[in-house]
């Protein structure tokens, strides 16, 4: 079976005021339908700019990412991202506007059709109560569902998630990963998720993309990441695995 | 190795003594919450000061006293003098407040989307917003006579300037995120302005449209001032004029009421108006 998303040897640069900076390079990783594929780095690792450059934002100056057999070229609907700032949100609509906006204007549905379809994706995030209201009266963990509603509001073929939970709280973060497991094991969508965090990589992922910084390079994948559990130890095993893995690499870097 | 203890509170006795989590405000700390009643006692104490000196001047020529001029406001509101006079003046300054909001809508449309676009509104900008629109005049009525093109010229000249300066800082100002969601959904060119640039940046803009207006007015009155009539029927400024020559001084300060009254209605009823439906529901801006 062909895969979903496909890059292969990928370098990105991209140009500051004074120098051109590599972020990747030369990586190659395939997500099949369904998975929940991590790319897991420190910082500087260029998982970020990996994620917008599926996203179309940014063309590889080395390498092709095709998303069923298309070339990416662009930005598009059929990627939805989730950002990590709170502020994704368009704070001049509801957060019902907000879910419907991209698929009045991308999917170019009617009205009456995608009304319900928005409502039924904020039922399943929870946030029915808050349907009429602004963005700027939400918590971060609303505003966070709220796009995660949006992106799968669109059934796209796939869920760009930039460090969706990064910035909220703990204990907020945990209910945010709890649910979107959750929704996962409902619609099994694809999504292809950005952290810093070994745990939450670990707590999210089937597959994990393990980046090495300066400039990123594939350092490892680790598959079968569902298998583990944190009732047995084996997570918490796994989790300084990785550990040990990226810190060695620092060692020897020096 | 120990084991830590809950300790579970008993609920009953806070259930005993409720305690006031909420406390109604009194009438007149909810009177004095509204910006519209403080600003009203400001506007009445003003008035009052304005009424204890002229009536201490006793100078009616010089200074009239507040009830002097609205009673002289009154007389020429109801013979319909300065109702014609002002929709005279209104009636040119939404023109020219129309066209210059027009052509800087076209001056940021070019300056976001090409980068020499920027440059050129940049400079240009900076060349002409400090040109008074009123020392452009005296060319304006040699190019286009004595008539309303003229004063729509300086007018556009006016409005222009501020509002395409606050609507390209605003745009400039728009997250990248919400730039990013915006390409996400495939918005590119004029929809994604309309969909995503001008609602993002729409403080800003405001604030630019509100300076734009209050600089027009200013601009109109001084320009009907200082060149007087204008084709069969003068403004407001005109009118000011006309009466200082004939020294009925009350209705040269009830011309200036009605200038400083049209600019308090604008600006706290439609721009605050306008606020309170946008940027404050949308908490953009407090």
């Amino acid at each position: 079976m062909a895969a979903l998303l496909d890059v292969s040897g990928v370098t990105l640069r991209y140009k500051t005021s004074s120098a051109v900076v590599t972020a990747t390079e030369r990586v190659d990783f395939s997500v099949d339908r369904s998975d929940r594929f991590v790319l897991l780095g420190p910082s500087g690792c260029g998982k970020s700019t990996l994620l917008k450059a599926v996203g179309g934002y940014m063309k590889p100056s080395e390498g092709t990412m095709r998303i069923n057999g298309r070339e990416i070229s662009e930005p598009g609907a059929d990627r939805m991202m989730i950002f990590q700032e709170f502020d994704q949100l368009l704070p001049w609509k509801t957060v019902l506007e907000n879910v419907m906006f991209p698929l009045l204007m991308a999917r170019k549905l009617p009205r009456k059709e995608a009304e319900p379809r928005a409502r039924a994706y904020i039922e399943k995030v929870g946030l029915t109560r808050v349907v009429d209201s602004y963005p700027h009266t939400l918590s971060g963990g609303m505003k966070q569902r709220v796009a995660i509603a949006r992106g799968m509001a669109m059934e796209p073929d796939i869920l760009l998630m930039d460090e969706p939970f990064a910035a909220l709280d703990a204990l907020t973060r945990r209910t945010c990963q709890d649910e979107l497991l959750q929704l996962w094991s409902e619609t099994k969508f694809t999504v292809l998720f950005v952290t810093h965090s070994i745990a939450e990589a670990i707590k999210i992922g089937n597959r994990i993309l393990l980046l090495s910084p300066h400039p990123g390079r594939v350092k490892a994948e680790i598959v079968d990441v569902d298998r583990v559990s944190a009732e047995d130890g084996s997570a918490a095993k796994l989790e300084k695995q990785i550990h040990d893995l990226l810190f060695a690499a620092n060692a020897t870097a020096r | 190795m120990g084991e830590a203890r809950i300790l579970l509170r008993d609920a009953s006795s806070a259930a005993a003594a409720p305690a006031d989590v909420e406390r109604k405000l009194g009438v007149a700390e909810l009177l004095w919450n509204d910006g519209f009643v403080r600003k009203t006692v400001i506007v009445i104490l003003l008035a009052a000061a304005w009424e204890i000196y002229g009536v201490l001047l006793d100078n009616p020529l010089l200074f009239p006293s507040f009830h002097d001029t609205v009673i002289s406001m009154y007389e020429r509101i109801k013979d319909g003098t300065i109702p014609l006079r002002a929709w005279a003046s209104l009636k040119v300054l939404f023109m020219g407040y129309v066209v210059g909001i027009v052509l800087a809508a076209i001056f940021t449309i070019l300056a976001i989307s090409t980068r020499i676009g920027t440059d050129f509104l940049e400079t240009v900008t900076a060349m002409f917003a400090p040109l008074p629109a009123i020392a452009l005049l005296p060319l304006a009525l040699i190019w286009f006579g004595l008539g309303n093109g003229s004063l729509v010229f300086v007018l556009v000249h006016s409005v222009l300037w501020p509002v395409a300066l606050n609507t390209h800082s605003g745009f400039k100002s728009v997250s990248n995120t919400l730039r990013m969601v915006g390409r996400n959904y495939g918005l590119r060119g004029l929809p994604y302005v309309a969909r995503i640039l001008i609602p993002a940046a729409f403080g800003p803009i405001l604030t630019g449209l509100k300076i734009g207006w209050a600089f027009a007015w200013r601009t109109l009155i001084a320009a009907e001032l200082v060149f007087g009539v204008s084709s069969g029927q003068g403004g407001l400024g005109w009118f000011i004029f006309e009466n200082r020559n004939l020294l009925d001084i009350p209705a040269v300060f009830a011309g200036l009421l009605t200038v400083i009254v049209i600019g308090l209605v604008v600006e706290n009823l439609i721009f605050r108006t306008i606020e309170r439906n946008t940027v404050q529901k949308w908490g953009t801006q407090t």
